[in-house]
């Protein structure tokens, strides 16, 4: 099969939206010199409730893109790994989606559609593990009136490269919360997109991400509010440890000129572990009406606060339990929203592995 | 029985303008049972003194000593010091965002006593022990001291106080922010530690009022960097009547 179209540019990294990007270590993702392999590795994890499905169809694409890498996966395929919840449908249980198969010497162009009919509600959690080189479109349609909570777990072996648009298109009065977990990976790159198409929706984008030593996680989230009476928040938490370990946070929010009503709010805050690690973070707000409810932005990036040590040790507490109670404090606030236990515990006990790989 | 000695203390910060000499030789020795009030103005050292004993990383040690039953404090990490019987309440306690009450006091209770206590005790216990600071229990869940208003923090400290069991507290103006009610509650909180762990106390504070409930076996006078009086009960309601004129021009 014929890789990618060479219709697409191939970016150089002084473009905005790449110039933090390392795209030499992206495997041939965005110059299309990856050879793509033959694997549609996303699968259910268990039965499905009733009124939910998992099916492989040819579907356009919700919303155009202009990111170069989901071009070329559109280009190169319209087969779509779809999970559809039914109108009306209310699935109690989380629906978890996972992959079994990974490979590093090919890459997979994966599409993958989540849509919700009117006024079903669900929580889905897609668990990203091994080692892989994947290209992802994910799209996520909420007819009025849905409500997703989408947890999207990055816990990808060290070597593995994910490039990948999560988009949300959002109708009237439908509530969207996303958790993005950001936890593995030599270079993670997503972008967690949201569009209102009807007033009266709300998006949560919360996130975590933990970067050690080498790794590369970009989070570059960009909110459309192109009607009116919409709502955003967005908080996304960051840790970074290690030499070279570097993340990326951009908050694009762009509030057009209809989109009177308007709510939004986005934070994002840093934990530098050690030195040698950076953080770039971007808060980016457009406005084109000043007929608003609010809009705001802030961005921190900060060390251990001694205080907060000395007085855990003051009490007889380690410095190594300290710190560890420190972050996963830090972290808290963010991990407390997903909700399933398992997924917490396990999340924390990650964070914690994760310090005592990089010994701090 | 323990005791705490601290020999010729002197102590300096770090400041833009340089290193400023903030202790300039304190002697004091505290045994278990005793009760010292420490009194001073504002800005003479007071704090100073509490957090560099409790080895807060801001302060160098110039010169000078500090023992607990013999062994030198000064070499020990801050977490060493506590486990070696020492407890600061502090001034201003510090909020840790994310990290409940419940978590952060049963971590503490297994550092301090080598093995994580007994789960089933361990509820009524801490239950208790709000219970004695007239707490309610929905602290526990809460995160330290995160939005507490200040007295509730300072009821938090002695909390700790009486389930952590230290030899020696130091208890820095842990009566300022009070109501009348919670100084009473809190004063009874640091009798009976003394009264059941037969702890030493050293009581920073700027007003007798606290000492009606707590009864100082020594007043001492601080100024300037060090102690300049020092007598019994008496000594301070002298300070209230007159102030610290005659020791600050000294
Ligand atoms: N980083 C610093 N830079 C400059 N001065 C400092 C610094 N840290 C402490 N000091 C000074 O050291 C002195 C002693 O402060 P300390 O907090 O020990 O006083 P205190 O006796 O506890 O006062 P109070 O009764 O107001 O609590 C003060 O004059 C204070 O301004
Ligand atoms: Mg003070």
């Amino acid at each position: 099969m014929s890789l990618l179209t060479t219709n697409y540019l191939t970016p150089t990294g002084r473009e905005e939206a790449w110039r933090f990007t390392p795209l030499k270590r992206l495997k041939g993702l965005h110059d299309a010199t990856a050879v793509i392999g033959d694997r549609q590795s996303l699968q259910t994890i268990a039965q499905l409730p009733a009124g939910v499905s998992f099916t492989h169809e040819n579907l356009d694409p919700l919303a155009p893109s202009d990111d170069l890498i989901i071009g070329r996966i559109r280009a190169a395929s319209s087969a779509v790994s779809h999970l559809s919840i039914a109108s009306k449908v209310e699935v109690g249980q989380p629906i978890f989606l996972g992959r079994t198969s990974g490979a590093l010497d090919t890459a997979e162009l994966s599409r993958v559609r989540i849509s919700l009919g009117a006024h079903a509600v669900a929580t889905v959690v897609l668990e990203n593990t091994g080692d892989t080189v994947l290209a992802e479109d994910l799209e996520i349609s909420l007819a009025p009136g849905s409500n997703l909570k989408f947890i999207t777990v990055q816990e990808f072996d060290s070597k593995s490269v994910y490039a990948a648009r999560h988009h949300a298109v959002i109708d009237r009065d439908a509530q969207f919360q996303s958790i993005t977990i950001t936890l593995g990976g030599d270079v993670v790159r997503i972008l967690p997109t949201v569009e209102f198409v009807a007033p009266g929706g709300s998006a949560e984008l919360f996130g975590v991400y933990f970067a050690t030593t080498g790794q590369f996680f970009e989070h570059r989230i960009h909110i459309d509010h192109l009607v009116p009476h919409a709502k955003s928040r967005v908080n996304f938490k960051g840790a970074l440890a290690g030499q070279d370990a570097h993340t990326v946070w951009i908050g694009d929010v762009f509030i057009g000129s209809n989109a009177e009503g308007t709510d939004t709010y986005e934070l994002n805050r840093n934990l530098l572990l050690t030195d040698g690690a950076r953080a770039d973070s971007v808060p980016n707000l457009e406005i084109e009406t000043g007929q608003i409810v609010g809009a705001g932005h802030a961005s921190t990036t900060g060390r251990f606060d001694d205080e907060q040590l000395f007085y855990l040790m003051s009490r007889g507490i380690s410095l190594a339990d300290a710190r560890r109670l420190v972050i996963r404090g830090f972290f808290h606030e963010i991990i407390t929203i997903v909700g399933i236990d398992s997924i917490e515990d396990r999340l924390m006990n990650r964070i914690d592995s994760e310090l005592e790989k990089v010994g701090v | 029985m323990s005791r705490l000695e601290i020999r010729n203390l002197a102590v300096s910060v770090n400041t833009d303008a340089g290193e400023i000499e903030i202790l300039k030789g304190v002697d004091l020795t505290i045994e278990s049972g005793e009760i010292h009030a420490i009194m001073g103005p504002n800005g003479s050292g007071k704090s100073t003194l509490a957090y560099s004993i409790a080895g807060h990383p801001k302060y160098k040690i110039v010169s000078g000593s500090v023992t607990l039953d013999g062994r030198d404090l000064l070499q020990m990490s801050v977490d060493e010091r506590a486990r070696a019987g020492l407890f600061l309440a502090m001034q201003y306690p510090v909020e840790v965002p994310g990290v409940s009450v419940s978590n952060f006091l049963r971590t503490a209770a297994t550092a301090l006593r080598g093995e994580a206590p007994k789960l089933r005790t361990w509820a009524s216990e801490v239950k208790d022990a709000m219970a004695a600071l007239n707490m309610d229990p929905a602290f526990a869940t809460r995160n330290v001291n995160e939005g507490f208003s200040g007295g509730e923090k300072k009821r938090h400290e002695i909390m700790q106080l009486e389930l952590l069991k230290p030899k020696i507290a130091i208890l820095d103006e842990t009566d300022s922010g009070l109501d009348v009610d919670a100084l009473r509650i809190v004063a009874q909180g640091v009798n009976r530690a003394k009264e059941m762990n037969n702890l030493g106390v050293v009581l920073i504070t700027h007003y007798t009022r606290i000492l009606r409930y707590i009864k100082p076996d020594f007043v001492h006078v601080f100024a300037n960097g060090r102690i300049v009086e020092e007598g019994g009960a008496e000594l301070a309601d002298e300070l209230e009547a007159k102030g610290y004129a005659d020791y600050v021009s000294k």
